[in-house]
């Protein structure tokens, strides 16, 4: 029977702690639209995605009337687009990024991601188009996502890439340098990238995953937050409980969503993604968490090891909740996502060191960080090759999400709105890396990738 | 199927009898009704059942925020699913 205590709890968490099922991603595959004739091939893309996702939206409002829990975002992952630009060598790829938002369009979905490429060993057909493509694909679309993987455990990291995506990145600020550089916000680079992640802008549908399914990502800071601050005594591994039993709370609500959502459509459900994801919103901040465990401010001594706990226990707690746990899973840590991250920024008690240490125990990586318009191409490859590196030898997934401000300078702040936040330019180290990046080649794998 | 009707917001007259003739409209039976005061907040749940509903259920969540809105209280209509895998194991 339930009683008058919890049904309170569930209500005060959606309220006032800001708990939301952050996004319903259905990943589906464009394998089957392959097709030398780029024209032909896009008509299938944009048939394919609209065929199967016509319902998602509706399904999502459906949903959340009938919990009562609010879903903020419905996206949409695909299969890697430069897998589809290979079969038509001589075309343009920002063709199906214009499609990809055709399709975005038609469904009603707030993001749309995959035009990606995975070259972490190397390039085939259609990657360099693709990447080279990609700071065009971001400007003229608003609700396409791209990524790159660089790098994995397994096969090293791939220094050409690096190289690559530290012009591709500063070339998509550039371009939309009128519009708060917002192209490289929704541009991504990997190491270890996964192939069933729901959220953005790192979304793509892996070549292993089901034609069609549906992941679901929960949120929740503000009620971990919450959960914390009722125990200003605790030692720290009753703090650990405190938030394993939070977190089983906010993963069975992604399960049940995640259950009826598969069912409605008649979509297998894929993973969920226990995510503790920080919107600018009052109250949805991971850095507020660590602080509530007893840091001044984030980004001071101590702050790696709060974030440590915090992953590895969301991560404990949200298991025994879902059958399928995927995706990135863990606590994310985004800058300009994040009202205590930026505040931390623009007191500069958290820097750039700081975050690149926190992305040793964190769910991702660099994420959502504004560098100065200055920055060299060189050193942006440099923060991607310092992050893969981490992400390599740790055996789990790094990314880079880097916003060089054009035109500002630091102490200037980028206005994005919405979930991307804002963000303030944070100071980079000036000395040059720029030999060692014109080097290229592989680093190899680590020692411990050879398991077998 | 049953659902769980919360309201919280502060003591007017006549609340129950609007929340219980909007369910009345859609067929759904009132089965338990509790009543408490937390902090400074005045909370009333409601058990109903919805399995013989003559409407949407969306329909019947809509009606509730509705008369939420006009009476400036905070009324939430949700399955009882939610509370059930949140709570129990």
């Amino acid at each position: 029977m339930l009683n008058s205590f919890d049904i309170l709890e569930t209500i005060r968490m959606i309220q006032d702690e800001c708990l939301d099922i952050r996004t319903i991603t259905m990943g589906i595959s464009l394998l089957d639209c392959i097709d030398p004739d780029i024209d032909k091939a896009c008509e299938k893309v944009y048939n394919k995605i609209t065929s199967k996702a016509a319902h998602l939206v509706e399904v999502g409002e459906q949903i959340e009337k009938e919990y009562g829990i609010p879903i903020v975002n419905k996206r949409i992952s695909v299969t890697p687009i430069a897998m589809l630009a290979a079969a038509c060598p001589n075309e343009n790829p920002v063709k199906f990024a214009l499609t990809l938002q055709r399709a975005a369009d038609t469904c009603r979905v707030n993001f749309l991601g995959g035009y990606s490429a995975l070259v972490h060993k190397g390039f085939s057909a259609g990657d360099l188009a693709l990447i080279k493509s990609i700071p065009e694909a971001l400007s003229v679309t608003n609700n396409v996502c791209s990524s790159v993987n660089i790098g994995s455990t397994r096969s090293g990291i791939n220094m050409d890439a690096a190289k690559i995506m530290g012009e591709v990145v500063l070339e998509s600020a550039k371009i939309t340098a009128d519009r708060q550089c917002i192209g490289p916000a929704k541009l991504v680079v990997f190491c270890n990238a996964v192939e069933d992640n729901p959220f953005m802008a790192g979304a793509f549908h892996g070549v292993g995953e089901p034609d069609c399914e549906i992941h679901v990502g929960v949120s929740g800071p503000g009620v971990v937050r919450a959960a914390i601050t009722k125990y200003p005594d605790a030692t720290i591994d009753e703090l650990a409980d405190v938030i394993k039993k939070t977190a089983f709370k906010i993963t069975r609500m992604g399960q049940l969503v995640g259950a009826r959502a598969s069912k409605m459509l008649g979509v297998p459900f894929g993973i969920v993604d226990l995510s503790l994801a920080p919107t600018p919103a009052v109250g949805d901040s991971v850095a507020h968490i660590l602080e509530g465990m007893g840091l001044e401010q984030c980004g001071t001594h101590g702050t790696t090891a709060c974030l440590a706990l915090l992953n590895d226990a969301v991560k404990k707690g949200g298991v025994m909740a879902s059958s399928n746990v995927g995706g990135l899973s863990g606590a994310f840590i985004p800058v300009s996502e994040d009202q205590g991250m930026i505040d931390a920024a623009k007191a500069g008690t958290l820097t750039l060191e700081k975050l690149e240490a926190m992305t040793a125990v964190c769910s991702v990586g660099l994420d959502m960080i504004v560098v100065p318009g200055d920055i060299t191409p060189e050193t942006i490859s440099a923060i991607i090759a310092d992050e893969a590196a981490i992400g390599m030898v740790n055996n789990k997934t790094t990314a880079v999400r880097l916003i060089p401000a054009i035109g500002f300078e630091q102490g200037d702040t980028l206005e994005f709105g919405g979930l991307l936040g804002s963000g303030p330019v944070m100071p980079i180290n000036r000395k040059s890396p720029a030999k060692f990046i014109s080097r290229g080649g592989r680093i190899p794998a680590p020692m411990h990738s050879i398991k077998n | 199927m049953r659902a769980v009707i919360t309201v919280i917001g502060k003591d007017t007259v006549g609340i129950l009898h609007k929340v219980s003739g909007i369910c009345a409209n859609h067929n759904v039976n009132v089965i338990e009704v509790t009543q408490s005061v937390l902090q400074d907040m005045f909370a009333m749940i409601m058990m109903v059942d919805i399995s013989r509903i003559t409407s949407d259920f969306s329909a019947l969540s809509d009606e509730m925020t509705t008369l939420g809105k006009e009476q400036n209280l905070a009324i939430h209509c949700m399955h009882e699913d939610i509370f059930n895998s949140m709570h129990k194991i």
